[in-house]
């Protein structure tokens, strides 16, 4: 099988994984991605690299499971950039790049001498995508930060929560994922214009202003209508206003910490989950429209957590999709990841095997293209594992002046 | 120039699939919501300008509808296919969420494109797949974010609170990932002049979007469990949230890690005046004269460490108490620590930051003579930028324009 993106090569030195996210879609559909690393810190500036968990639980640089999810198909070479001859081989490696990537804080590639202005005077139509929570540009600048920080600021951790409570946010970091998807498509973008163009350009690509465009119609209610979103009895997040649902919520089964989501769209589905619950309450007259039911939500969730909680939530699910009402288990990792065949079937986790780890299960993606799949054959690299393979076959380097770039401490 | 500029994108319109061509029409590509009769049912969905409900005048069509125009076709009836087809004979994407089997049964799926436009892209968006059964059944954002892994993550340290969603992210999550695949397909088809079919699971691009609880369970069958405000766990972590003067709540964040923020946190303690009202100052100054590696790995092994690191939190979340949310978040980062406010969206649009970043984009809507500002570019594309090139379309408000292209 061709595969979409062979034909470009990214100079990589993103870490975690709002950085690594990015560049593993583009490796897993064919990008050439160098991932280049500090051989005196053994590549802790991602600081993932000696993270738990691990399989067997021991801890070492190339053993950490989400390192190893996150940068599967990347070559990975070691240079040391506080040598001059680690530079040289730097600026050798931008001239045959397509794309550079970045998600250090802000000046850390300038200081090495490779901010934006020396990456285009080494290749002209060079694509820079640099991914930072605040972006380099405006009064934060200099702030730092990791997805909790992105999320707290952007208005992310406030939307997600149950009335009078404080935000529940995001139990992960959801804009390490998204922001890493946003740099992926800056990257693409940047590419397909200069596919039409001969134009590169940089990209100064912040969280936090991704992050606040996925909040579109409560912005524009803001704007608009000068409505806050900090407003008595909001946020609520399991409750739907736009459009407005009821019944609408997360409702607790029998089990251990197992819940069901149900979302009743339109009357027909109201009635017809009325009509498989079948007990006297649901004929209350104040039920009877959705108004109603708005009016009197909280009245009408006891009912249903009611009906709920002494069943299973499968076969919750199982009923009410028999209805054909929208409802959902709560799934915990091992439902949905070793028991549902939804994904299984769809082949969403890969096994690789990595040579210090063995055989492990990784992430794949969410879509399957027909004629330039993409594919992870193998697992994130051990530190430096490609460097005299790359070096060879990219700048020509023989093997002896890789064995002397060793002794000399530049990879 | 615009990075998408030429390039045509046909959308079915249905919910779940509207930010994606949202996302191509900013770009500017030539975005083409095709309707039925009647119009696509989010064209009622609330909030409404100044709060009135009519036609035209939903800011939820506004927002994910930017940037497209609209035309009315009933794919129903074989005239409506007939010019369905001669449209996409013009166009280089589709993107669909219809449920599996209905294009086909139309005649109308990418088999049947293909032979209009042979290097079409064809994304389509179903909940578990198309080859999936399940994707027949009914689906929304709450019950995609409940089955695909988000939720279990989400929700408060007390488990007999519900786990909670972010709203509109299990239907954006899939989105975007369906806009990657766009760009992807198309960064292909320029090299390769190809076009192809791609099938995307709702299910499935949630199912990649769980941090820690897919890793944890792939890697070491370990299961993490939802804490309030914090990453889920499978060991539970301490609070970081801390209400500020002002009533609003920061993020304290991991506090101080070395040697030198340890020696800063304490000097700005004494600046504040609070040392006096925190016992544990002392492990703030034996952190900052640590010899050596302040390891944080040895919390909870080593007793001075964790005193040292305890301490840390702890002068932050009391300096945090005495400061607005918003005074502690910015004093705070220009020291170095990485802490955070807890803003609303609104808050976070209306801050200093993002609007020196251009991040307020006013748009006039000529119909109504107003300008309203709009949220701006997720990634400035310096080159080519984003841009909303028109408001949200009225109900076939193209037809003419756009049909009388065709042949």
């Amino acid at each position: 099988m061709p595969e979409a993106l062979s034909s470009f090569r990214i100079c990589d030195f993103t870490g975690q994984l709002a950085g690594a996210g990015a560049t593993k879609w583009l490796a897993s559909f064919g990008a050439e991605v160098i991932r280049i690393e500090d051989p005196v810190n053994e590549g802790r500036w991602d600081i993932l690299r000696s993270r738990a968990p691990t399989v067997d639980g021991n801890s070492s640089v190339n053993l950490s499971g989400s390192f190893n999810n996150h940068n599967t198909r990347k070559h990975g070479i070691t240079l040391n950039l506080r040598t001059e001859r680690g530079k040289e081989i730097l600026a050798e490696l931008v001239k045959i790049s397509d794309v550079v990537t970045e998600n250090f804080s802000k000046g850390v590639l300038e200081r090495w001498g490779f901010g934006y202005e020396r990456l285009k005077e080494l290749r002209p139509d060079i694509i820079y995508v640099s991914h930072s929570g605040f972006g380099h540009r405006g009064p934060y600048g200099d702030f730092k930060s990791w997805g909790p920080v992105v999320q707290a600021i952007s208005g992310l951790t406030f939307a997600s929560g149950l009335r009078d409570q404080e935000p529940a946010g995001w139990g992960y970091s959801f804009m390490d994922h998204t922001g890493a998807y946003y740099m992926a498509m800056a990257v693409l973008l940047a590419i397909i214009h200069r596919q039409r163009t001969g134009e590169g350009q940089w990209v100064d690509l912040a969280g936090t202003e991704a992050a606040l465009t996925l909040h579109g119609p409560a912005l524009l209610d803001w704007t608009v209508n000068h409505r806050p979103t900090r407003r008595p009895g909001h946020p609520d997040s399991n409750r739907n206003l736009w459009p407005p649902m009821a019944p609408h919520g997360v409702y607790p089964c029998d089990g251990d910490d197992d819940w069901v989501a149900i979302a009743c769209r339109n009357q027909g589905e109201w009635e017809a989950l009325a009509a498989l619950i079948n007990e006297d309450w649901c004929a209350d007259p104040a039920f009877a429209d959705v108004e109603g039911r708005l009016a009197t939500q909280d009245a009408l969730d006891a009912y249903i957590v009611g009906w709920t909680a002494e069943r299973n939530k499968f076969d919750v699910q199982g009923a009410l999709h028999e209805i054909r009402v929208p409802a959902a288990a709560v799934q915990k990792p091992e439902e949905r990841i070793d028991l549902d065949p939804s994904t299984e079937n769809f082949g969403l986790w890969c096994k690789v095997v990595h040579p210090e780890i063995g055989a492990v299960r990784v992430e794949g993606h969410p879509v399957h293209f027909s004629k330039t799949d993409w594919s992870i054959e193998s697992g994130g690299p051990c530190l430096g594992e490609h460097t005299e393979e790359a070096l060879g076959r990219l700048l020509g380097l023989s093997s002896e002046e890789v064995d002397e770039l060793r002794e000399e401490g530049v990879i | 120039m615009t990075a998408l500029a030429g390039i045509r994108v046909i959308e079915l319109a249905r919910e779940p699939i509207a930010f994606v061509g949202k996302l191509c029409g900013d770009m500017g590509a030539d975005v083409i919501l095709v309707e039925p009769p009647g119009g696509d049912p989010c064209r009622n969905y609330p909030p409404f300008l100044d709060d009135t409900p009519g036609e035209d005048r939903s800011l939820y069509w506004w927002h994910y509808n930017s940037s497209k125009r609209s035309v009315v076709i009933d794919l129903d009836d074989e005239d409506g296919r007939e010019r369905f087809r001669a449209l996409v004979a013009t166009a280089d994407v589709l993107i669909e969420g219809e449920p599996p089997g209905r294009l086909a049964a139309l005649g109308l799926d990418y088999g049947d494109l293909i032979e209009h436009r042979a290097d079409l892209v064809h994304v389509s968006v179903t909940p578990f797949g198309r080859n999936d059964p399940k994707s027949d059944l009914p689906a929304t954002d709450l019950t995609l974010l409940a089955g695909g892994g988000p939720m279990w993550s989400c929700g408060y340290d007390d488990h007999s609170l519900p786990p909670v969603r972010g709203p509109q992210q299990g239907y954006q999550t899939a989105a975007n990932f369906a806009f990657l695949s766009v760009l992807t397909a198309l960064a292909y088809r320029g090299v390769s002049g190809e076009g192809q079919f791609v099938d995307l699971s709702q299910h499935a691009a949630l199912n990649v979007t769980t941090e820690g609880s897919s890793i944890r369970w792939l890697t070491a069958r370990s299961t993490v469990q939802r804490q309030t405000g914090r990453h889920a766990s499978v060991t539970p972590t301490t609070k970081t949230s801390q209400l500020c003067a002002d009533g609003r709540l920061a993020s304290t964040g991991a506090g101080a890690r070395n040697q030198e923020q340890f020696a800063l946190l304490h000097e700005w303690l004494k600046e504040l005046d609070l040392e006096s009202q925190l016992p544990e100052a002392v492990f703030l100054e034996m952190g900052a004269n640590w010899e050596g590696h302040l390891n944080m790995g040895l919390i909870g092994e080593d007793d001075a460490v964790t005193a040292i690191f305890g301490a840390g939190r702890e002068a932050m979340k009391l300096i945090a108490s005495t400061l607005t949310a918003q005074e502690f978040f910015v004093q705070s980062q220009r020291k170095g620590f990485t802490s955070a406010v807890i803003n609303s969206p609104e808050e976070a649009f209306e801050d200093e930051h993002f609007k020196a970043r251009g991040f307020h984009v006013d748009v006039h809507h000529e119909d109504i003579d107003r300008t309203i500002t709009y949220p701006g570019a997720p990634y400035p594309l310096p080159a080519c930028p984003w841009q909303i090139s028109r408001r949200a379309p009225k109900l076939g408000e193209h037809d003419e324009e756009v049909f009388s292209e065709l042949t």
